[in-house]
């Protein structure tokens, strides 16, 4: 297993956010994090990233605890992609694509030619290769949304955990930021909100409600027209898709 | 490869730029010395300095060595090396803090150091084993901590650190007042106002050799942190998921700041706008980076504060105004500049 969460439980003050969660990924695989707002997605995240301790159980990053590991090293595996981050610093979109490599710089190390090609290729990726140069506080929120992908690539991570990252994105780059993580082949765990696209990119789901995890598995036997009514509350009707060969989810009123 | 070449390019500019700016800060820290109201020549000036630290035996005028040594050239490294300190407190609060308007005086430590100095001026707190610097820096430190928790309560969102500021400004400078009216002679007052302006003057060698130091270490400090400091742009989860210790870090720079504020306050008094304009000039100079910005800022410190000294000596014939007066001349309108310009980029 890549990254193992075993019954992990976590309270911000006395409200419990994340209660007794387990679940694992396998090297290179994609997991999709499904759940209505406020289910604790974006907390499981943090946790997994070691952003906040966990008040009991243990994760598990390549069989190893994450609270034994230093957080430099930590951050030279993960990279996270916060649902949002922004900031009034004056830096353009290759200053944020840089510090990326802030966990793999030592404190005498200069600046090398391995962080330039990291930092390049990420830009490219993410198609914003022509865009270094503007300033960040220019960008559309899918621009923004795509440089932060960027950044957490050029940091050349073994797991990455992205949170909403088709967020503010036009059609054709939710699919091509998807596709682009699914090919990386690096262990990743997305937070998405959009059913489809986690039924077409993910090799696994795990639907979360208050805190608990009520469904997880492949997305054909996670996603059911009874389990979207009980968690999302709305009626579904559920086909194979003619076209790609997977899920695909419509929605009915009432 | 293009980034490469233009990395490249910047690196001989700002080889450039250093160089310019230390000649700069040499010259300032010349004309010094050179002008007042017994203006001394430069040549007399070097003869003078050497005099004392080549051991020559240039013939000199007693009066003129004594100026040049003991009166202005200690005056003008203690301007230089508070001014570098307060720059430097003010752009590592503002990274840490992610706000355009943090600095030590915006933040109520000014205040709280003048209040500490107030209590032993005037209340006799100590009962004399407390210097007035010695006060000073303590009341820098409690109220380095007073806006700390009081930040801390309020959800640590960085508007609200500058209304603890603000807040704690206010409480500070009530309870000056506050002894100041029910407590002191009019001689006393006078003095008083030496903490809330800021002033040079009854700087000796002894100050250089805290000054000095302190700014030095405090650079060196910063410096070291210049990549957590870059790292904290988007906040501090993005700096700990960059691999930074959180923790440790701001506990580090903040009490370096606190440290290196409390020492410049208790020599020369409550200077405001240096830590604000200061590291916004030089952002524009050189960009966001911290391993340029660091030393952009210390060298504009120096500068523009020995700067400030010579404007208070001269602007006025026959008198010297505060030094912080003239801070607060060009600070203000940056101030208000920062703020426009803050608004408009929400
Ligand atoms: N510091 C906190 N204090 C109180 N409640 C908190 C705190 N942090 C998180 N919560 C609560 O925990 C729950 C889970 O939040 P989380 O951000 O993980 O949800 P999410 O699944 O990511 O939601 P969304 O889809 O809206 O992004 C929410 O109900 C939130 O209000
Ligand atoms: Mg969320």
């Amino acid at each position: 297993m890549s990254i193992a969460v075993e019954n992990v439980a976590y309270a911000a003050g006395k409200t419990i956010v994340v209660d007794g969660i387990t679940l694992a990924v396998e090297q290179g695989k994609v997991l999709g994090l499904l759940g209505p707002n406020g289910s604790g997605k974006s907390s499981l995240l943090r946790l997994i990233c070691r952003l906040r301790k966990v008040d009991s159980g243990i994760i598990r990053l390549a069989e190893q605890d994450i609270a034994a590991i230093p957080r430099a090293n930590l951050a030279r595996r993960i990279a996270f992609v916060e649902q949002q981050a922004t900031t009034d610093t004056q830096l353009t979109v290759r200053d944020v694509v840089q510090l990326g490599r802030t966990p793999h710089r030592g404190l005498l190390s200069p600046w090398g030619v391995d962080d330039d090609l990291a930092v390049e290729d990420a830009l490219a990726r993410v198609d914003m290769a022509h865009r270094a140069d503007q300033f960040w506080h220019t960008l559309s929120g899918g621009e923004r949304q795509r440089v932060h992908v960027a950044r957490a690539l050029a940091q050349t991570p073994s797991e990455l955990l992205l949170d909403e990252p088709t967020n503010h994105l036009d059609i054709q780059h939710q699919l091509e930021i998807l596709s682009l993580v699914t090919r990386l082949g690096v262990t990743s765990i997305i937070a998405l909100h959009d059913l489809n696209l986690a039924a077409m990119f993910c090799d696994s789901l795990a639907v979360l409600q208050n805190g608990k995890v009520v469904a997880a598995g492949a997305p054909q036997e996670v996603l059911t027209e009874d389990l979207i009514a009980r968690v999302f509350g709305v009626r579904a009707h559920i086909e194979r898709s003619a076209v790609h060969g997977r899920y695909n989810i419509q929605y009915t009123m009432g | 490869m293009r980034a490469a070449v233009s990395r490249q390019h910047r690196w001989w500019a700002l080889v450039a730029l250093t160089v310019v700016a230390v000649v700069l800060l040499a010259i300032m820290i010349s004309l010094a010395v050179a002008i007042g109201e017994i203006a001394i020549p430069l040549s007399t000036t070097a003869r003078a300095v050497s005099n004392r630290i080549f051991g020559t035996s240039f013939e000199l005028n007693r009066i003129h060595q004594g100026i040049v040594w003991d009166y202005r050239l200690s005056r003008a490294l203690v301007a230089a090396s508070a001014g570098a300190s307060l720059a430097l407190c003010g752009v590592v609060l503002q990274a840490m803090l992610r706000n355009p308007l943090a600095e030590p005086y915006v933040l109520g430590i000014s205040a709280g150091a003048s209040t500490g100095a107030v209590c032993v001026m005037i209340l006799g707190l100590g009962y004399g084993a407390l210097t007035l610097s010695g006060g000073a820096f303590i009341g820098a430190i409690v109220a380095f901590l007073l806006v700390g928790v009081l930040a801390a309560g309020a959800g640590r969102s960085s508007e609200r650190i500058i209304l603890c500021g603000v807040a704690g400004s206010q409480l500070f400078n009530a309870l000056t007042s506050y002894i100041v009216t029910t407590s002191a002679n009019a001689e006393q007052a006078r003095g008083v106002l030496f903490w809330l302006l800021g002033s040079m003057s009854g700087v000796r060698w002894s100050d250089v050799y805290l000054s000095v130091p302190v700014a030095i270490a405090g650079y060196l400090a910063c410096l070291f942190h210049a990549r957590a400091l870059d790292a904290f742009a988007f906040g501090t989860d993005a700096a700990a998921a960059l691999g930074i210790a959180v923790r440790r870090v701001q506990v580090v720079l903040f009490g370096i700041t606190a440290l290196m504020t409390a020492a410049v306050v208790s020599m020369v008094g409550s200077i405001g706008f240096v830590g604000l304009v200061i590291p916004h000039a030089a952002r524009f100079i050189v960009g966001p980076s911290h391993h340029r910005l660091l030393p952009a800022t210390a060298l504009g410190g120096a500068i523009f504060m020995v700067f400030a000294d010579i404007v208070s000596r001269i602007i006025i014939p026959q008198q010297i105004l505060p030094i912080g007066v003239v801070t607060a001349l060009f600070g203000a309108p940056a101030f208000a500049i920062i703020l426009f310009r803050a608004r408009r980029s929400v």
